[in-house]
Parts: C-alpha cells; structure tokens; sequence
C-alpha cells in the first residue's frame, strides 16, 4: 500500500503541467534519437507498459471517473493509437535508415519498382479494412452508450465547462494566453502553417519512404507540434483539469473548493514597480515598451540574427522568403512553450498587457 | 449463378481471374475506378499507409448514412432537439444508430490525426504533392467542423456548454469580435462599429449566445453546408492523389 500511495503520489506529481510538458519534451526528443526504443523490443515493452499503467490505473477511482466518462473514452484510445502508430512510423524509418546506410534500397524502394493489379491486391486491402472498421465500430457502440446529460440550461454553467475534447489542448492554451490568441490567432496559424509545410520544407530527400535521419529536423519539429502541444495538451485538459480549471493529478479527488493561489504579474509591473520602483507610467505606449520591444525582437530581429547564425545553412538553402515564413511560424509555435515556462518559473501574466484595447500578449 | 443472366448484367466482366479482366473490373465499377488500374507495390501495403486515409473515408461515408437515419427522428428545435434524442435512447431497442454516429465522429477525428501524421512521417507532402496536402488540411479542418457542430445538436448540458466555450473565442477575434484587441477602437464618432450583436461570434451563433438560432445554423452547417463541401473537397483529394502520381514512393 505505502508504494502504491507513493507511486500515485509521484504519478500526480508530474503530471503537473510543468512537469508533464518538461518530461513530454526532454523524453520526445530523446527518445527519437535512441535507437533501441524503436526496435520491435522497445515496442512491446513500451505497449506492455502503457496497457499497464492504464489498466493499474483504472482501479483508482478518481482516474476511472474520469477515465470512463464516455466521451473520454476515445481518448484513451486516441494516445493508443497515437502511440502506436508513432512507434511504427520510427521503427520503419530507423529500419530504412540502416538500409540507406548499406546502400541497400529501402523498404518502399524494393516494392516500388513493381506496380500490381489493384484488383485483387489493393481492393481486398480496403474490404479487409473496411470490415475491421465497421466490426470495431458496431462492438463500440454496443457496449459503450452516447452519453446524454441533463438538458441544456444556459442559466446553469457546469464546472468545469471544457470545448469537445479535440479542442482542449487550445483550451489548455488559454491559460497562457487570452482569447484571441488561443482561439483565434493560434488555430489560424496552425492551419495556416501545416499548409505551408510543402512549400516551406525544399529538402527533396525522404519523399515516399519512411525516414529519420534524412529529414531529422523536419520530424523533430512536426513531433514537436503535434505530439507534445497538440496531443499532450489535450490529454492535459481532459483528464487533469477539473472544476476551475485547476490542474488535478490523475488519481487526485477532483475538489471543487481547491484553491490555487493566483499571484501572476504582468512584466510590466515587474520592470516598473519591481526593479525600477517609480510607479507604472499613465501613457500604455510607455508603460508597455519593454514587453512591445521584447515582442518586436522575437519576431523581428531574431530571424535575420539567426540566419547569420545557427540557423545560417538553412537560410541559404531557403532563401530569403521561405526562411523568414518558416523561422517566423516555428518561433510563434516556439512561443507556447515559452510563455509556458515564463509563467512556471516567473509566475509572468502578460509579456504585453494594453487593457485598453484589449490586447494583451 | 455466376452464368446467369442477372449475374453478368451486373457484373460484366465475370469473375476477374484474367489480367484482362482484372483491368477491366476496375475500369468498368464506377467506385472502383477511383483507384488506378495497377498500384506501385509499396503503395497496397498498411505497412505504408496504414489506411488511414481509407479508414477516414469509409467512416465518413459510415456518418453519412447513419446521419441520415438520426434525421429523420430529429428536429433541430430548442424544445424538441433534447427530447428526440431521448427518446432515441429510450425508446429504441438495442438502437446504436445515435452511438455509431457519435463515436464515428469521435474516430474520424482520430484517423485523419493519423493519416495526416502517415503523410508526413512518410514525406509525401513534397512535390508533386504539395498542393494535395494543402487540400488535406482543409479535411482536417472541415472534420473538425463537422464534429464541433454535431456536438451541439443533442442540446444537453454537455452540448450547449462545450459550443459555448467554443464560440466565446469568436467573440475574441481581434477587430471583429466584440472581446477581441481593438475591437473597441473601431468606432465614427460616438458609435461603435463592433457589438454584441453584430460581431464575430453572433455571425457563428446567429444570437448572442448559444440559443435557438446557434442549433439552426449548426444543424444545417451540420447536416448540409459541411459535408457537401468536404465530399467535394474529397472528391478532388482522390483526383489528386491520383494525378500526383499515385500513392507516393521512392522515385
Ligand atoms: C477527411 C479527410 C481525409 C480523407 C478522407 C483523406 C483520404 C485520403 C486517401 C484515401 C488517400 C490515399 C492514401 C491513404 O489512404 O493514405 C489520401 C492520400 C493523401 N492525403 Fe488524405 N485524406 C484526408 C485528409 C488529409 C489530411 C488532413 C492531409 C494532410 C494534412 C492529407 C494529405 C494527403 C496526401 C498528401 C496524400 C497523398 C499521400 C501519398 O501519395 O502517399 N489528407 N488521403
């Protein structure tokens, strides 16, 4: 019992988000280099793994209340499937790497040479997976209900009120920035950064084929994006988040009178009050110079500094227009985790905070 | 059977046990002439492309009919949209209809993740194929649409309250949302150009909350807008899978 209580004890611990996004991002970019995670062994004890902890974690009742709540439950699934398929899409690309590193053909290579008759070869693949679907589908639905709450009161807020599940991670978001930003501002440029995926990335290597170190920091960041600040953060705000939006461990009771002491402070406050003690000037332009100028410089100048710098190679290789869209999308993705870590270690509200015009960064 | 008349009007090649009709069954099956008549070997395999984007499609055509069945019992009303879908529950034996709509939506969401994750590890986005990505994205888009619309319909508390969270960001857009940045600086003199009842989010709700106008527009969104502009979206993203070359591979 004392090493259950203390193994639920550290799962709650980091699961915490400063320790949950620390340790999704360290493991993520260290796992993708190791090679032994992707080999069939890795695989199956990581699978052996996760059912585990799931299974074992099912029978704590505060993880199972929220666990089987029915639209939870594609969820579980979804880090499953995620997991899966992550683990597949790596041990094939380390797989062709060492081939590539032979000079042997890839695995794809060897096949696309031939072409075959799509009848029968391609048609029964989609039956084959056709009937799969349709079989999952029905015993899903057999054994788990819709759910179906009381009806709609708009008088009567449930708490926590949370978006469909797909969207928590932009809910998960707004704690760190306000409405236009998480809402508006980030989902139009994720869309419009995946379209531009394409145009940006001119690496003609790894195209049809399963690879890793061809196209190391492509994947990094697309996994960055897409496993730890999408997918992460969507496993955060469903399960850890309860009434308030506090964060809750995983086997922690959700109490809807937690309090969680908000003591945030905009950089303003900090620079005026803080370091220079004169009071926070009247005029918002002066007041917010320092956070406007911070702005300015990440967006702005970073860029061209980076160009001549570490990034130099891939500026040459990109030319002026591609780098600047590309380094720009990569440095506003860069700012989530930032911000993230400012509030965490500064407890830093607003890097800019205009009230009046409501536009705060 | 295979000799009867009925047989061969409908299939008119006969069992394909012949190149020739092998060639012949794809070109002659209106749905099977999706696909090309020969495939690159790498391109059948799961091992590549997992089905993903297969799996996407048949679940949205496995929506689309069991969508269609759920309409004839709903009505998108504020008094009775509740009150249909209970009696669904209720009253249907061993009805799954509401739970394959619900949950198919829930793993459509899931599989296009995972194809467009597929596309990527695999590079296929890179040219030629870089337009047909783009047009993935708006799938991607469109499926989430379509669900976060559906999710309205059973107006529940889970419903209405998700939807509210959701469309509040509208309010937030930057000039045009009555919360969002410098909204409030748009104004002719005295007036301001941006309220609560003309802005960003009373375009989506249709009301400025989620009310009886919100279930109209989502349901019609739902059962109509979206879906005809992401089969047709689809429809091109087949074509062009095609014209692109094929399932992508090593060239
Ligand atoms: C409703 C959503 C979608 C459907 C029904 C769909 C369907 C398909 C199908 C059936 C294929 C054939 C190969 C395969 O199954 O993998 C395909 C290929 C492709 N899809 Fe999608 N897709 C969707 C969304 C997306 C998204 C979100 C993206 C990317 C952002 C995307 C990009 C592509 C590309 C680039 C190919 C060509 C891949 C290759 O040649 O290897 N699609 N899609």
């Amino acid at each position: 019992m004392l090493i259950v209580n203390a193994a639920r004890g550290l799962v709650n611990f980091l699961s915490a988000p400063q320790y949950l996004v620390t340790v999704a991002l360290v493991l993520l970019i260290v796992a993708i280099n190791v090679r032994a995670i992707w080999t069939k062994r890795g695989g199956v004890v990581l699978g052996i793994g996760g059912v585990l902890f799931f299974a074992l974690s099912y029978l704590d009742p505060n993880f199972n209340k929220v666990a089987t709540l029915p639209d939870n439950v594609p969820i579980v699934g979804m880090i499953f499937l995620v997991g899966f398929f992550f683990w597949w899409a790596m041990h094939n690309a380390y797989e062709n790497d060492r081939r590539i590193a032979e000079g042997r053909p890839t695995i794809e290579g060897e096949d696309s040479a031939q072409k075959v008759f799509s009848w029968p070869d391609l048609v029964y693949v989609e039956l084959i997976c056709l009937v799969v679907v349709m079989a999952v589908m029905i015993v899903w639905s057999i054994f788990l209900k819709a759910p179906l709450e009381e009806p709609a009161n708009p008088t009567d807020s449930p708490n926590p009120s949370k978006a469909p599940w797909y969207f928590l991670g932009l809910q998960e978001i707004l704690v760190y920035y306000d409405p236009w930003m998480a809402g508006v501002v980030l989902p139009s440029l994720i869309i419009v950064g995946l379209m531009a995926i394409p145009y940006i990335d001119t690496n003609p290597k790894g195209n049809g084929y399963f690879t890793f170190k061809e196209r190391r920091y492509e994947i990094t960041i697309f996994l960055v994006g897409f496993l730890v600040l999408w997918c992460i953060l969507i496993v955060l705000g469903t399960f850890l988040r309860g009434p308030n939006w506090n964060f809750f461990g995983p086997y922690e009771f959700w109490d809807i009178n937690k309090l969680v002491p908000l003591n945030n402070i905009n950089l303003s406050e900090i620079i005026w009050i803080k370091i220079f003690k004169t009071g926070m000037p009247g005029f918002w332009l002066f007041r917010e110079i320092f956070g406007l100028a911070l702005v300015v410089l990440y967006m702005g100048l970073l860029p061209p500094i980076l160009a001549k710098t570490v990034l130099r190679r891939f500026y040459e290789k990109m030319g002026i227009v591609r780098y600047l869209i590309g380094v720009n999308l990569a440095l506003i993705m860069l700012a989530l985790p930032i911000k993230m870590y400012l509030r965490w270690i500064f407890n830093l509200k607003y890097i800019v905070n205009i009230p009046e015009a409501s536009f705060n960064i | 059977m295979v000799e009867s008349q009925f047989w061969k009007s409908l299939f008119r090649v006969g069992i394909p046990n012949t190149n020739r009709k092998r060639v012949l069954a794809m070109l002659g099956n209106v749905v099977l002439h999706l696909h090309p008549v020969k495939t690159r070997k790498s391109g059948v395999k799961m091992r590549y492309t997992w089905c993903a984007g297969g799996v996407t499609f048949f679940l949205f055509l496995v929506l689309t009919f069991t969508g269609l069945l759920l309409m004839f019992y709903y009505r998108p009303t504020v008094e009775y949209a509740f009150v249909d879908i209970l009696d669904l529950r209720e009253q249907v034996p061993f009805g799954i209809m509401r739970e394959v709509h619900r949950w198919g939506a829930h793993a459509m969401v899931i599989t296009v993740w995972i194809h467009m994750f597929r596309v990527f590890m695999t590079g296929s986005y890179k040219p030629p194929r870089e337009f047909n990505w783009v047009i993935g994205v708006i799938l991607l888009v469109l499926t989430l649409l379509l669900s976060f619309t559906g999710y309205l319909l059973p107006w529940d508390q889970l419903a209405i309250w998700a939807i509210t969270v959701g469309s509040n960001m509208a309010a937030a857009t930057p000039l045009i949302g009555i919360e969002g940045p410098a909204a409030g600086l748009l104004k002719i003199g005295d007036i301001q150009l941006v309220t609560s009842s003309n802005d960003a989010r009373f375009a989506l709700l249709g009301g400025r909350f989620v009310g009886a106008g919100a279930l109209l527009r989502f349901y019609v969104l739902h059962c109509v807008g979206i879906p005809l502009v992401a089969a047709f979206l689809m429809a091109v993203h087949f074509w062009r899978v095609r014209k692109d070359g094929g399932i992508s591979g090593p060239v």
